[in-house]
């Protein structure tokens, strides 16, 4: 590993200043996602400086960036050679940064069909507690040397440590799409998603709301053209379309405006959840977002009997933004955020109240 | 990788507690252990139960078999399927030597003039692997193969597969042993890494025959030799040492599939820093404080890494070789 940059260098000046000035730490990338998860505390660690692709092999289909790295400036690198990031990270605001991409580890319309943003994740390089510069995977497809940490960091909103930089897998941009909507109720939506994730049709994307299922078919032109046959429903014209799913994922769609919004994470052939209020279904059933007036405790109840959790990205958070997790898992969370961030300056509080 | 068709893994921690590590939901709260264990060989948790995704068989598969006069140009070939933007249901690499002993051992019909055979394989609907398949074939075609074979029905595709997937048991019929290696690389330095092999059989006086998960950039070449023989042993674990290390120059990694296990502890201090195998081993305390599961397996303790590193100074020449040393 070469010798620390001079961003680096500052950062890990920050970082082992901290605890002997009584300091904890917010890190913070572009500052667009304070508001998911526990509420942001301590002095920032601004990974802005921290920025640029440092490689990317469009042959190799993998990029490597630096947190700080604008997401949008990661895209549209990738665009430019007919690549993209097929999970959709969602970009709630403009500004944000490819390390918060990581440490958020959300996906958008696509995640059921082409997986998670961890699955993209080829390795990390990361600063630990100690002002340590460690990396882990590397830029290869298959790798199982050591354990899989740059993996774990995405979703880790930041409590084990300072990502600086990533690689990540890309993919061709899908050669054709279309999207057909059907009028359907819940229960049939639900149904009819389920049936088709047993056959092999380009399903990309679904979204239920109010009566209306919309479902993205993407990938070989001969595939979509006869997946559309097959399905039927309505074809939707397709700027607009791609307009439309682009609000899904970045919560610029009406649903998502209000002060209050549950993201309930089930198995896809959970029966209807039934609370009161509006509901959008997305991944083919596996994530319900919410805005009800019932109360959390009871989501989370009705989310853990389905085999899932729920998140209160808006509202009540006095039971906690994430759902907790078992006291085993706990007792591990703790030992772990331990053996990263020994003295406990990282994010704390970001995930859990113990990290 | 396995870990993205895991959805759960059902078992105990170190300390006997029922555990999930993630869920039939898509995601589950709190950090994703999935990938953490997964893979893990068994140091973190004791597995009695997993969950894993399906997906829908597909309703076609075709193969394509094509020769390729250089090993440069077959590698070249890898990438630009891949630059392409096409996701190859299989793309497997066989150098001449191996394509020769499968072929004599399955007889599959492969072209044994060709310096490297690539098998290209495209699955879906007929509609999705028609253009596919066409789409590869002129890929290949102008990346220099000398010819081309698709198959045309089921029974020739797998005859077209036997040859490869029979590679291992074939190779055993060539020599008394043989030590299958397993590391990753760019894809784009496959050609570079094989002339880099072949320079080792010079060196170290053994042949090796190689097979590639070409896709992938993950190599398996299987290094021939006699157990029997204790110098051949020991000059085919110094062949196999050089080969992970030169996939690390390469950026690559020391294992892709195979795992650590306690073979590869020496090329894992090769591979991490010191800081990075001190926090490997924080990790498995965190899950195992008391050591009980595996110990001594996938991450090598630092006195190991610091021997190694001494014996590394006199590579190929130790001066008792016969010794135990760890």
């Amino acid at each position: 590993m070469p010798p620390p940059d001079a961003a680096v260098t500052r950062l890990i000046d920050q970082i082992r200043s901290a605890r002997p000035r009584g300091a904890v730490l917010d890190i913070v990338g572009g500052g667009t996602k304070g508001f998911f998860g526990e509420p942001p505390r301590g002095e920032p660690l601004r990974l802005q400086e921290l920025a640029g692709i440092s490689s990317y092999e469009p042959s190799e289909l993998v990029v490597t960036a630096r947190a700080g790295t604008p997401l949008r400036e990661l895209e549209q690198a990738l665009a430019d050679k007919g690549q993209c990031l097929p999970f959709e990270p969602p970009r709630f605001r403009s500004g944000g940064t490819v390390g918060g991409m990581v440490a958020a580890g959300l996906a958008g319309p696509s995640r059921a069909a082409v997986g998670s943003l961890r699955d993209y994740v080829l390795g990390a390089t990361l600063l630990n507690g100690r002002g340590e510069v460690l990396t882990f995977g590397g830029q290869v497809m298959k790798n199982v040397a050591g354990y899989d940490v740059s993996r774990m960091l995405a979703g880790s909103w930041g409590v084990l440590g300072v990502i600086c930089e990533v690689s990540l897998k890309v993919m061709a941009s899908r050669v054709s799409t279309a999207t057909i909507c059907f009028e359907l109720d819940e229960r049939r939506a639900l149904a009819d998603l389920a049936r088709w994730a047993g056959l092999p049709l380009p399903v990309n994307a679904s979204a239920w709301h109010e009566g209306e299922l919309r479902v993205r078919l993407s990938g070989a032109r001969a595939a979509v053209r006869s997946a559309c046959e097959k399905l039927g429903g309505t074809l939707l014209e397709a700027e607009a379309a791609a307009r439309w799913w682009e609000s899904v994922r970045d919560h610029t769609h009406p649903f998502f405006g209000g002060d209050r919004l549950l993201r309930v994470s089930v198995p896809a052939t959970a029966s209807p959840l039934g609370f009161p209020g509006q509901q959008f279904i997305e991944w083919g059933g596996a994530q319900r977002w919410w805005r009800t007036p019932a109360p959390v405790a009871e989501v989370r109840d009705a989310a853990a009997r389905a085999g899932g959790h729920a998140t209160v990205v808006r509202g009540d958070k006095s039971g906690g933004a994430f759902t907790p997790v078992s006291e085993p898992l706990m007792r591990i969370h703790r030992a772990l955020k331990t053996a990263f961030d020994p003295e406990r300056i990282f994010n704390v509080g970001r995930l859990y109240a113990d990290l | 990788m396995t870990l993205h068709n895991v959805l759960r893994v059902r078992g105990y921690t170190s300390q006997g507690d029922a555990v999930d590590f993630g869920s039939e939901a898509l995601d589950s709260a709190g950090l994703d252990l999935l990938p953490i264990v997964v893979g893990s060989e068994g140091m973190l948790a004791v597995t009695t139960e997993v969950t894993v995704r399906l997906v829908p068989k597909p309703q076609l598969a075709r193969c394509i078999v094509a020769s390729f006069p250089t090993i440069e140009a077959a590698g070249d070939a890898v990438a630009n399927v891949i630059a392409r933007g096409i996701v190859p249901a299989g793309l497997e690499l066989m150098d001449q030597r191996m394509t020769a002993v499968a072929e004599n051992y399955v007889h599959a019909g492969y072209d044994l003039s060709a310096a490297a055979i690539l098998l290209c394989e495209s699955d879906g609907t007929p509609e999705e692997v028609a253009e596919e398949i066409a789409a590869m074939t002129q890929v290949l075609t102008e990346s220099g193969a000398s010819r081309i074979d698709v198959s045309e029905d089921e029974a020739q595709r797998l005859t077209f597969w036997s040859g490869r997937k029979n590679a291992f048991p074939a190779s055993g019929g060539i020599s008394p042993d043989y030590m299958c290696m397993d590391s990753t690389i760019p894809r784009r330095r496959l050609a570079e890494m094989l002339s880099a092999i072949q320079a080792m059989e010079a060196k170290y006086e053994l042949r090796c025959v190689n097979v590639f998960h070409a896709g992938d950039g993950n190599l398996h070449p299987l290094i021939l030799f006699d157990a029997n023989d204790p110098e051949q042993f020991r000059r085919c674990e110094l062949f196999g040492a050089d080969i992970l290390e030169t996939s690390l120059r390469f950026g690559g990694t020391v294992t892709g599939e195979h795992g650590v296990g306690v073979e590869k502890l020496n090329s894992m201090c090769v591979q991490f820093s010191q800081a990075e195998r001190e926090q490997f081993l924080a990790v498995k305390r965190a899950f195992d404080p008391n050591e009980i599961l595996n110990p001594g397996k996938v991450i090598p303790t630092l006195q190991r890494c610091a021997e190694y590193g001494k014996m590394h100074v006199r590579h190929g020449k130790l001066s008792f070789p016969d010794l135990p040393r760890f």
